[in-house]
């Protein structure tokens, strides 16, 4: 456990793994594929099917390659991270034990703002949706706060809580930084103290003019139809115990996924055909989630 | 008389939904008591975490209910008797006999209230109609929300059942954060209830958060000289997102004042919920901001407000970065070149295909409502450019607004395809290519890019001076921001003319594009805002006393969208003809409403509609003077010989069809045998033709004013002369002097609709 309030953000980091392991979660790492958001980590979006339950707790790297900025504007980043809980089955008390991470963080509810804001959470390209809320602190949105109902399609038959914290906003709230690249990635005392833009300024940069002027849109295309082809090919073949390779498949779903942000961020994508690029990763996703409850079930 | 408290407590219920749900709550507890014979004085109240149901005057039990059972006769046979017994429960000694007929009187006891609400609530939970509802944890109870607790109390007690997997029972919650203990509390009744709650930092009364709010906004920029930036809707919704609202008055960074105005508004209120502070004395918004707090802050809210100017810098940092992109030279052509991948009906094309049309139409309608039409098809070329931009990407409520700043700002390059033939036009534009590489004018060597300034003489045979250069741009950026007017039954109409004709293009294209495919409005189903764009038309063309027949518009619209040469040409046989021929009586329901709730008679509107005129000026003079006439004594008589005169020549008609034909040859009068005729015919003859040719003038006043001159003549005649007299040609005579009134009357409106 770190003692007190976290003044770095990798202190903020620890604040919360430790918050949530003594909440009974397992403290998982990032997941080592390309994706949009946190959620889309095997450990939230198949765990939150079947009826096991599941109490997790991540850093998620999230890669959206139409927000990269070039390391010019202070809040906008095409590679961030996301903390990322999940527990299932929501516990009837899920949202004063997320209150209490914001004020293990610092955030005292008696000085500041702290507002459960309607927000219906969906992600079409897995085809899941929940309700919930934005959770604000002094107007800023510090956490999405979300009942999963749909995951890949089905109904889910336990419902799982989800918390994302954003953490670099959040960070730059809690130190009172205005710009993302400032805030101090480890403890400012260290002999070898680093900035977030020490750490990351030149990856930002370096990504942006490869996300908006670099990849090879004819490569991107290629890729993102060899994964589709892969998904339903590994989906029918079986592993030792006789199950559908479920888990290599759904990394194949994110790869086209990524695949999909990067045509996306190179302006390959037009209006028209987004929709049916949407409905071909939706469709690969569902194939997966199917199976993977098949899994779940006999496994229980 | 004993009380029934609920209160259902979830977690946070959105805005939105709150007031709904309190309404439903009390509908549906009143419609279940009243199903058990009961009826109270019911209040209802939803806030952020819960919703409450109070009434007063239940009975504790409903009342005994007795009911008199008819049996066998006396005289049946035993096993009837025995049958009747069985069925009743009752002893034969318990009977009653009458007129030799067995009754027994069964008494149904009444039922506790308490009882009945125990089955009531579950039951209208488990069916409670919010717009969305989710599951929770393992349990298939659906509510808006996780539910927390349910508090139950009749008459003191506590009601108890279960729902949703919880227990009923009398305890409730405070504020989540204000306040030492946030243990739950017990409470008695509705007044022990709502004062524990205040005491809790809970106000559960909507309109006293609203007016809380209020007040408290209004002083604090009063304080500083200030005026709030007044936003029902906004109070609504941030009524319902504190238990204990704190209005705290925020600053911003002034340098962002320079952003429009509609921006800052728009960011504030969308993204923040925030009211913007207007300065009285410098005039537009001034650098605060008032935001809604859900706690009295212990340090006085300086936290608050500096944490909410912070995100609201971020957010308008986010505005000025579109603000400043969107300016960039070229952006119009982009945006343009955008609208050809955004499809707009699946049916009727992209917005581009749209845009094309509406660009005709407003060059067809231009010189009929007193605009240029050149400056109206510019404006209707660039009016939708803005959907593209990166401001209305993300605040699409400023469309119009923004392509109306932009206008002004940035000029559209390319002209020689902007001042293309109409028909044309487009098509040009698609081709651009050959435009920009098309030898310029060689005086044109200022370093000024080519991108910068709208160059449209280049290409023009006659280099008039460019229709951007001087008012003219002024004229279509506002065109380009009002076209979308009015909004709603309180917004403004167009009046500038350029706007008017872009305005009425933009409408007339989606009516007549959405009639051509057949999806037409149908009872409460109106998905494409039809009768709102109908009525935008109604309302655009009476304000400015618009001679503008609907027949041609509707018909020149469709033409264009069928228009093979034009880029928008739609495949002819999609489009179905015949309903574009419900449009005029569309719009004449739609006059008729407006009409209505000006309080004009329906009828009066169906009587004139009747003539089969689509000038909707000419339509709403004639009812007005057809309102006056028919409220004065010579009006309402000359009606009720009217509809006299109707009547007998149905009743002849009917009894001799084919005499009907001769009624009308009314240039054919015989003899006239009585002065009443007389008189009759030669106030016909003079009135006739003045009431023709007062109606050629558009005078309808003084057409029913020659009108009314036939009234003496028509009563005498009635009170005189028989009309079916023995002689047939005296008879056909009468009947023809008949039909010249009916006939006369017609003229001006369709009597026979008329009621009274």
């Amino acid at each position: 456990m770190t003692a007190g309030k976290p003044t770095s953000f990798q202190g903020l980091i620890l604040t919360l793994q430790s918050y949530w392991a003594a909440q009974g979660c397992l403290i998982l790492q990032p997941y080592d594929v390309e994706v949009g958001a946190g959620t889309l980590h095997p450990a939230t979006v198949l765990r939150a099917l079947g009826p096991k339950p599941w109490r997790a707790a991540y850093v998620q790297p999230s890669r959206r390659p139409g927000d990269g900025r070039y390391g010019e504007n202070p809040n906008r980043l095409q590679h961030y991270y996301q903390f990322q809980v999940i527990l299932k089955p929501n516990p009837a008390d899920m949202q004063d034990l997320y209150l209490g991470s914001l004020a293990a963080i610092g955030l005292d509810p008696t000085v500041h703002d702290i507002r459960f804001v309607e927000d219906d959470w969906e992600n079409p390209t897995v085809g899941a949706w929940g309700l919930g809320w934005e959770v604000w602190c002094d107007g800023m949105e510090v956490s999405q706060y979300t009942y999963f109902q749909q995951v890949g399609g089905l109904d889910v038959e336990v419902v799982a809580g989800e918390l994302t914290y954003g953490l670099e906003r959040l960070a730059m709230y809690v130190f009172d930084v205005d710009n993302v690249y400032d805030l101090p990635f480890n403890d400012p005392q260290s002999p070898a103290h680093k900035s977030y833009g020490d750490v990351f300024l030149e990856n930002e940069r370096e990504n942006s003019a490869a996300n908006f002027e670099g990849y090879d849109v004819d490569m991107l295309k290629r890729q993102f139809e060899d994964m589709e082809r892969e998904v339903p090919r590994l989906l029918a073949q079986h592993g030792p115990q006789g199950q559908p390779l479920v888990l290599p498949a759904y990394d194949r779903v994110l790869k086209a996924s990524h695949l999909f942000n990067l045509m996306d961020a190179r302006g390959a994508i037009a209006v028209a055909e987004r929709q049916s690029y949407i409905g071909r990763i939706r469709d690969l996703c569902k194939a997966c989630a199917a199976l993977w409850v098949d899994i779940e079930r006999s496994a229980a | 008389m004993p009380q029934l408290l609920l209160e259902l407590f979830s977690e946070e219920i959105p805005a939105r939904m709150q007031a709904g749900a309190a309404r439903d709550l009390e509908r549906m507890a009143r419609e279940h008591l009243a199903k058990a014979g009961l009826e109270a004085e019911l209040v209802s109240f939803g806030g952020p975490r819960r919703l409450t149901l109070v009434a007063e005057g239940l009975p504790r039990s409903t009342p005994d209910r007795e009911e008199e059972l008819k049996g066998p006769r006396t005289s049946a046979p035993e096993q009837a008797l025995e049958g009747f017994l069985r069925k009743t429960g009752l002893s034969k000694a318990q009977l009653t006999e009458r007129d030799g007929t067995w009754f027994a009187t069964l008494t149904t006891p009444g039922r506790a209230t308490a009882d009945i609400v125990a089955e009531m609530v579950p039951a209208i939970m488990t069916s409670f109609p919010w717009p969305k509802s989710m599951r929770s944890g393992t349990t298939a109870f659906r509510w808006v929300r996780p539910l927390k607790r349910i508090l139950c109390l009749f008459d003191g007690r506590v009601v108890p059942f279960e729902a949703g997997g919880i227990a009923s029972g009398d305890l409730t919650e405070g504020h989540r954060f204000m306040g030492g203990d946030h243990a739950p509390f017990a409470v008695r009744d509705f007044a022990s209830y709502r004062a524990a709650l205040r005491d809790h930092s809970v106000l559960l009364d909507a309109a006293e958060r609203r007016r809380l709010i209020l007040d408290g906004a209004r002083i604090a920029c009063a304080a500083e000289g200030l005026e709030l930036v007044e936003d029902e809707g906004l109070l609504d919704e941030v009524s319902g997102l504190a238990e204990w609202p704190v209005p705290i008055l925020g600053r911003m960074d002034p340098a962002f004042l320079d952003l429009p105005a509609e921006v800052i508004r728009t960011s504030m209120r969308t993204h923040q919920k925030y009211f913007a502070v207007r300065d009285p004395k410098a005039g537009g918004l001034a650098p605060r901001f008032v935001v809604v707090a859900n706690i009295e802050p212990k340090d006085g809210g300086a936290v608050i407000a500096a944490g909410n100017a912070k995100v609201l810098s971020a957010r308008l940092n986010d505005a000025r970065f579109f603000w400043d992109q969107d300016r960039a030279p070229g952006s119009f052509e982009k945006w343009l070149d955008k609208l050809k991948g955004v499809t707009f009906h699946a049916k009727l094309g992209t917005m581009a295909e749209r845009v094309a049309r509406i660009e005709a139409l407003a060059r067809e309608i231009a010189p009929l409502v007193g605009a240029d039409p050149e400056l109206a098809g510019i404006a209707a070329r660039y009016c939708k450019a803005d959907l593209a931009s990166g401001m209305v990407g993300e605040f699409p409520e400023l469309q119009g607004v923004m392509g109306g700043y932009y206008m002004r700002l940035l000029s559209p390059s390319r002209g020689g395809e902007a001042l293309g033939e109409p028909m044309t036009g487009l098509s040009q534009a698609e081709k651009a290519g050959e435009g920009v590489s098309a030898p310029r004018g060689s005086e044109d060597t200022g370093g000024a890019s080519p991108d910068l300034r709208f160059d449209g003489v280049a290409n023009t045979p006659n280099p008039d001076p460019s229709p951007l250069e001087g008012e003219g741009r002024g004229v279509i950026a506002d065109a380009i921001r009002d076209h979308y007017k009015p909004v709603g039954p309180s917004d403004s109409v167009p009046t500038a003319p350029v706007t008017v004709a872009v305005a009425l293009a933009d409408k007339i294209d989606t009516l007549v594009g959405f009639f051509a495919i057949d999806e037409k409005p149908t009872g409460s189903k109106d998905p494409y805002a039809l009768r709102r764009s109908a009525l935008g038309v109604i309302r655009t063309v009476l304000s400015s006393q618009l001679r503008l027949p609907l027949t041609s518009r509707f018909e020149f619209a469709a033409m264009v969208l069928e228009d093979p040469r034009f880029p928008a040409g739609l495949d002819g046989m999609m489009l179905s003809r015949g309903s574009l021929k419900e449009l005029v009586p569309f719009f004449a329901d739609r006059l008729k409403v407006l009409l209505r709730d000006e309080g004009k008679r329906h009828d009066l509107v169906d009587a004139v509609f009747a003539l089969g005129d689509d000038d909707l000026v000419r339509v709403v003079r004639r009812v007005e003077a057809l309102t006056d006439f028919l409220a004065t004594e010579d009006g309402s008589n000359l009606l009720a010989g009217y509809k006299r005169a109707t009547n007998i020549l149905k009743a002849e008609e009917k009894k001799n069809p084919a005499e009907a034909e001769l009624y009308r040859l009314t240039e054919q009068l015989g003899a006239l045998t009585t002065p009443e005729e007389e008189k009759l015919a030669a106030a016909l003859r003079v009135e006739v033709g003045a009431v023709d040719e007062a109606l050629e003038a558009e005078d309808f006043t003084r057409a029913m004013h020659h009108l009314a001159h036939l009234r003496a003549p028509v009563d005498a005649f009635f009170e005189t002369v028989l009309v079916n007299a023995p002689d047939p040609e005296v008879r056909m005579t009468r009947l023809r002097l008949l039909t010249q009134v009916r006939d006369t009357a017609n003229r001006v409106a369709d009597f026979s609709l008329i009621s009274g």
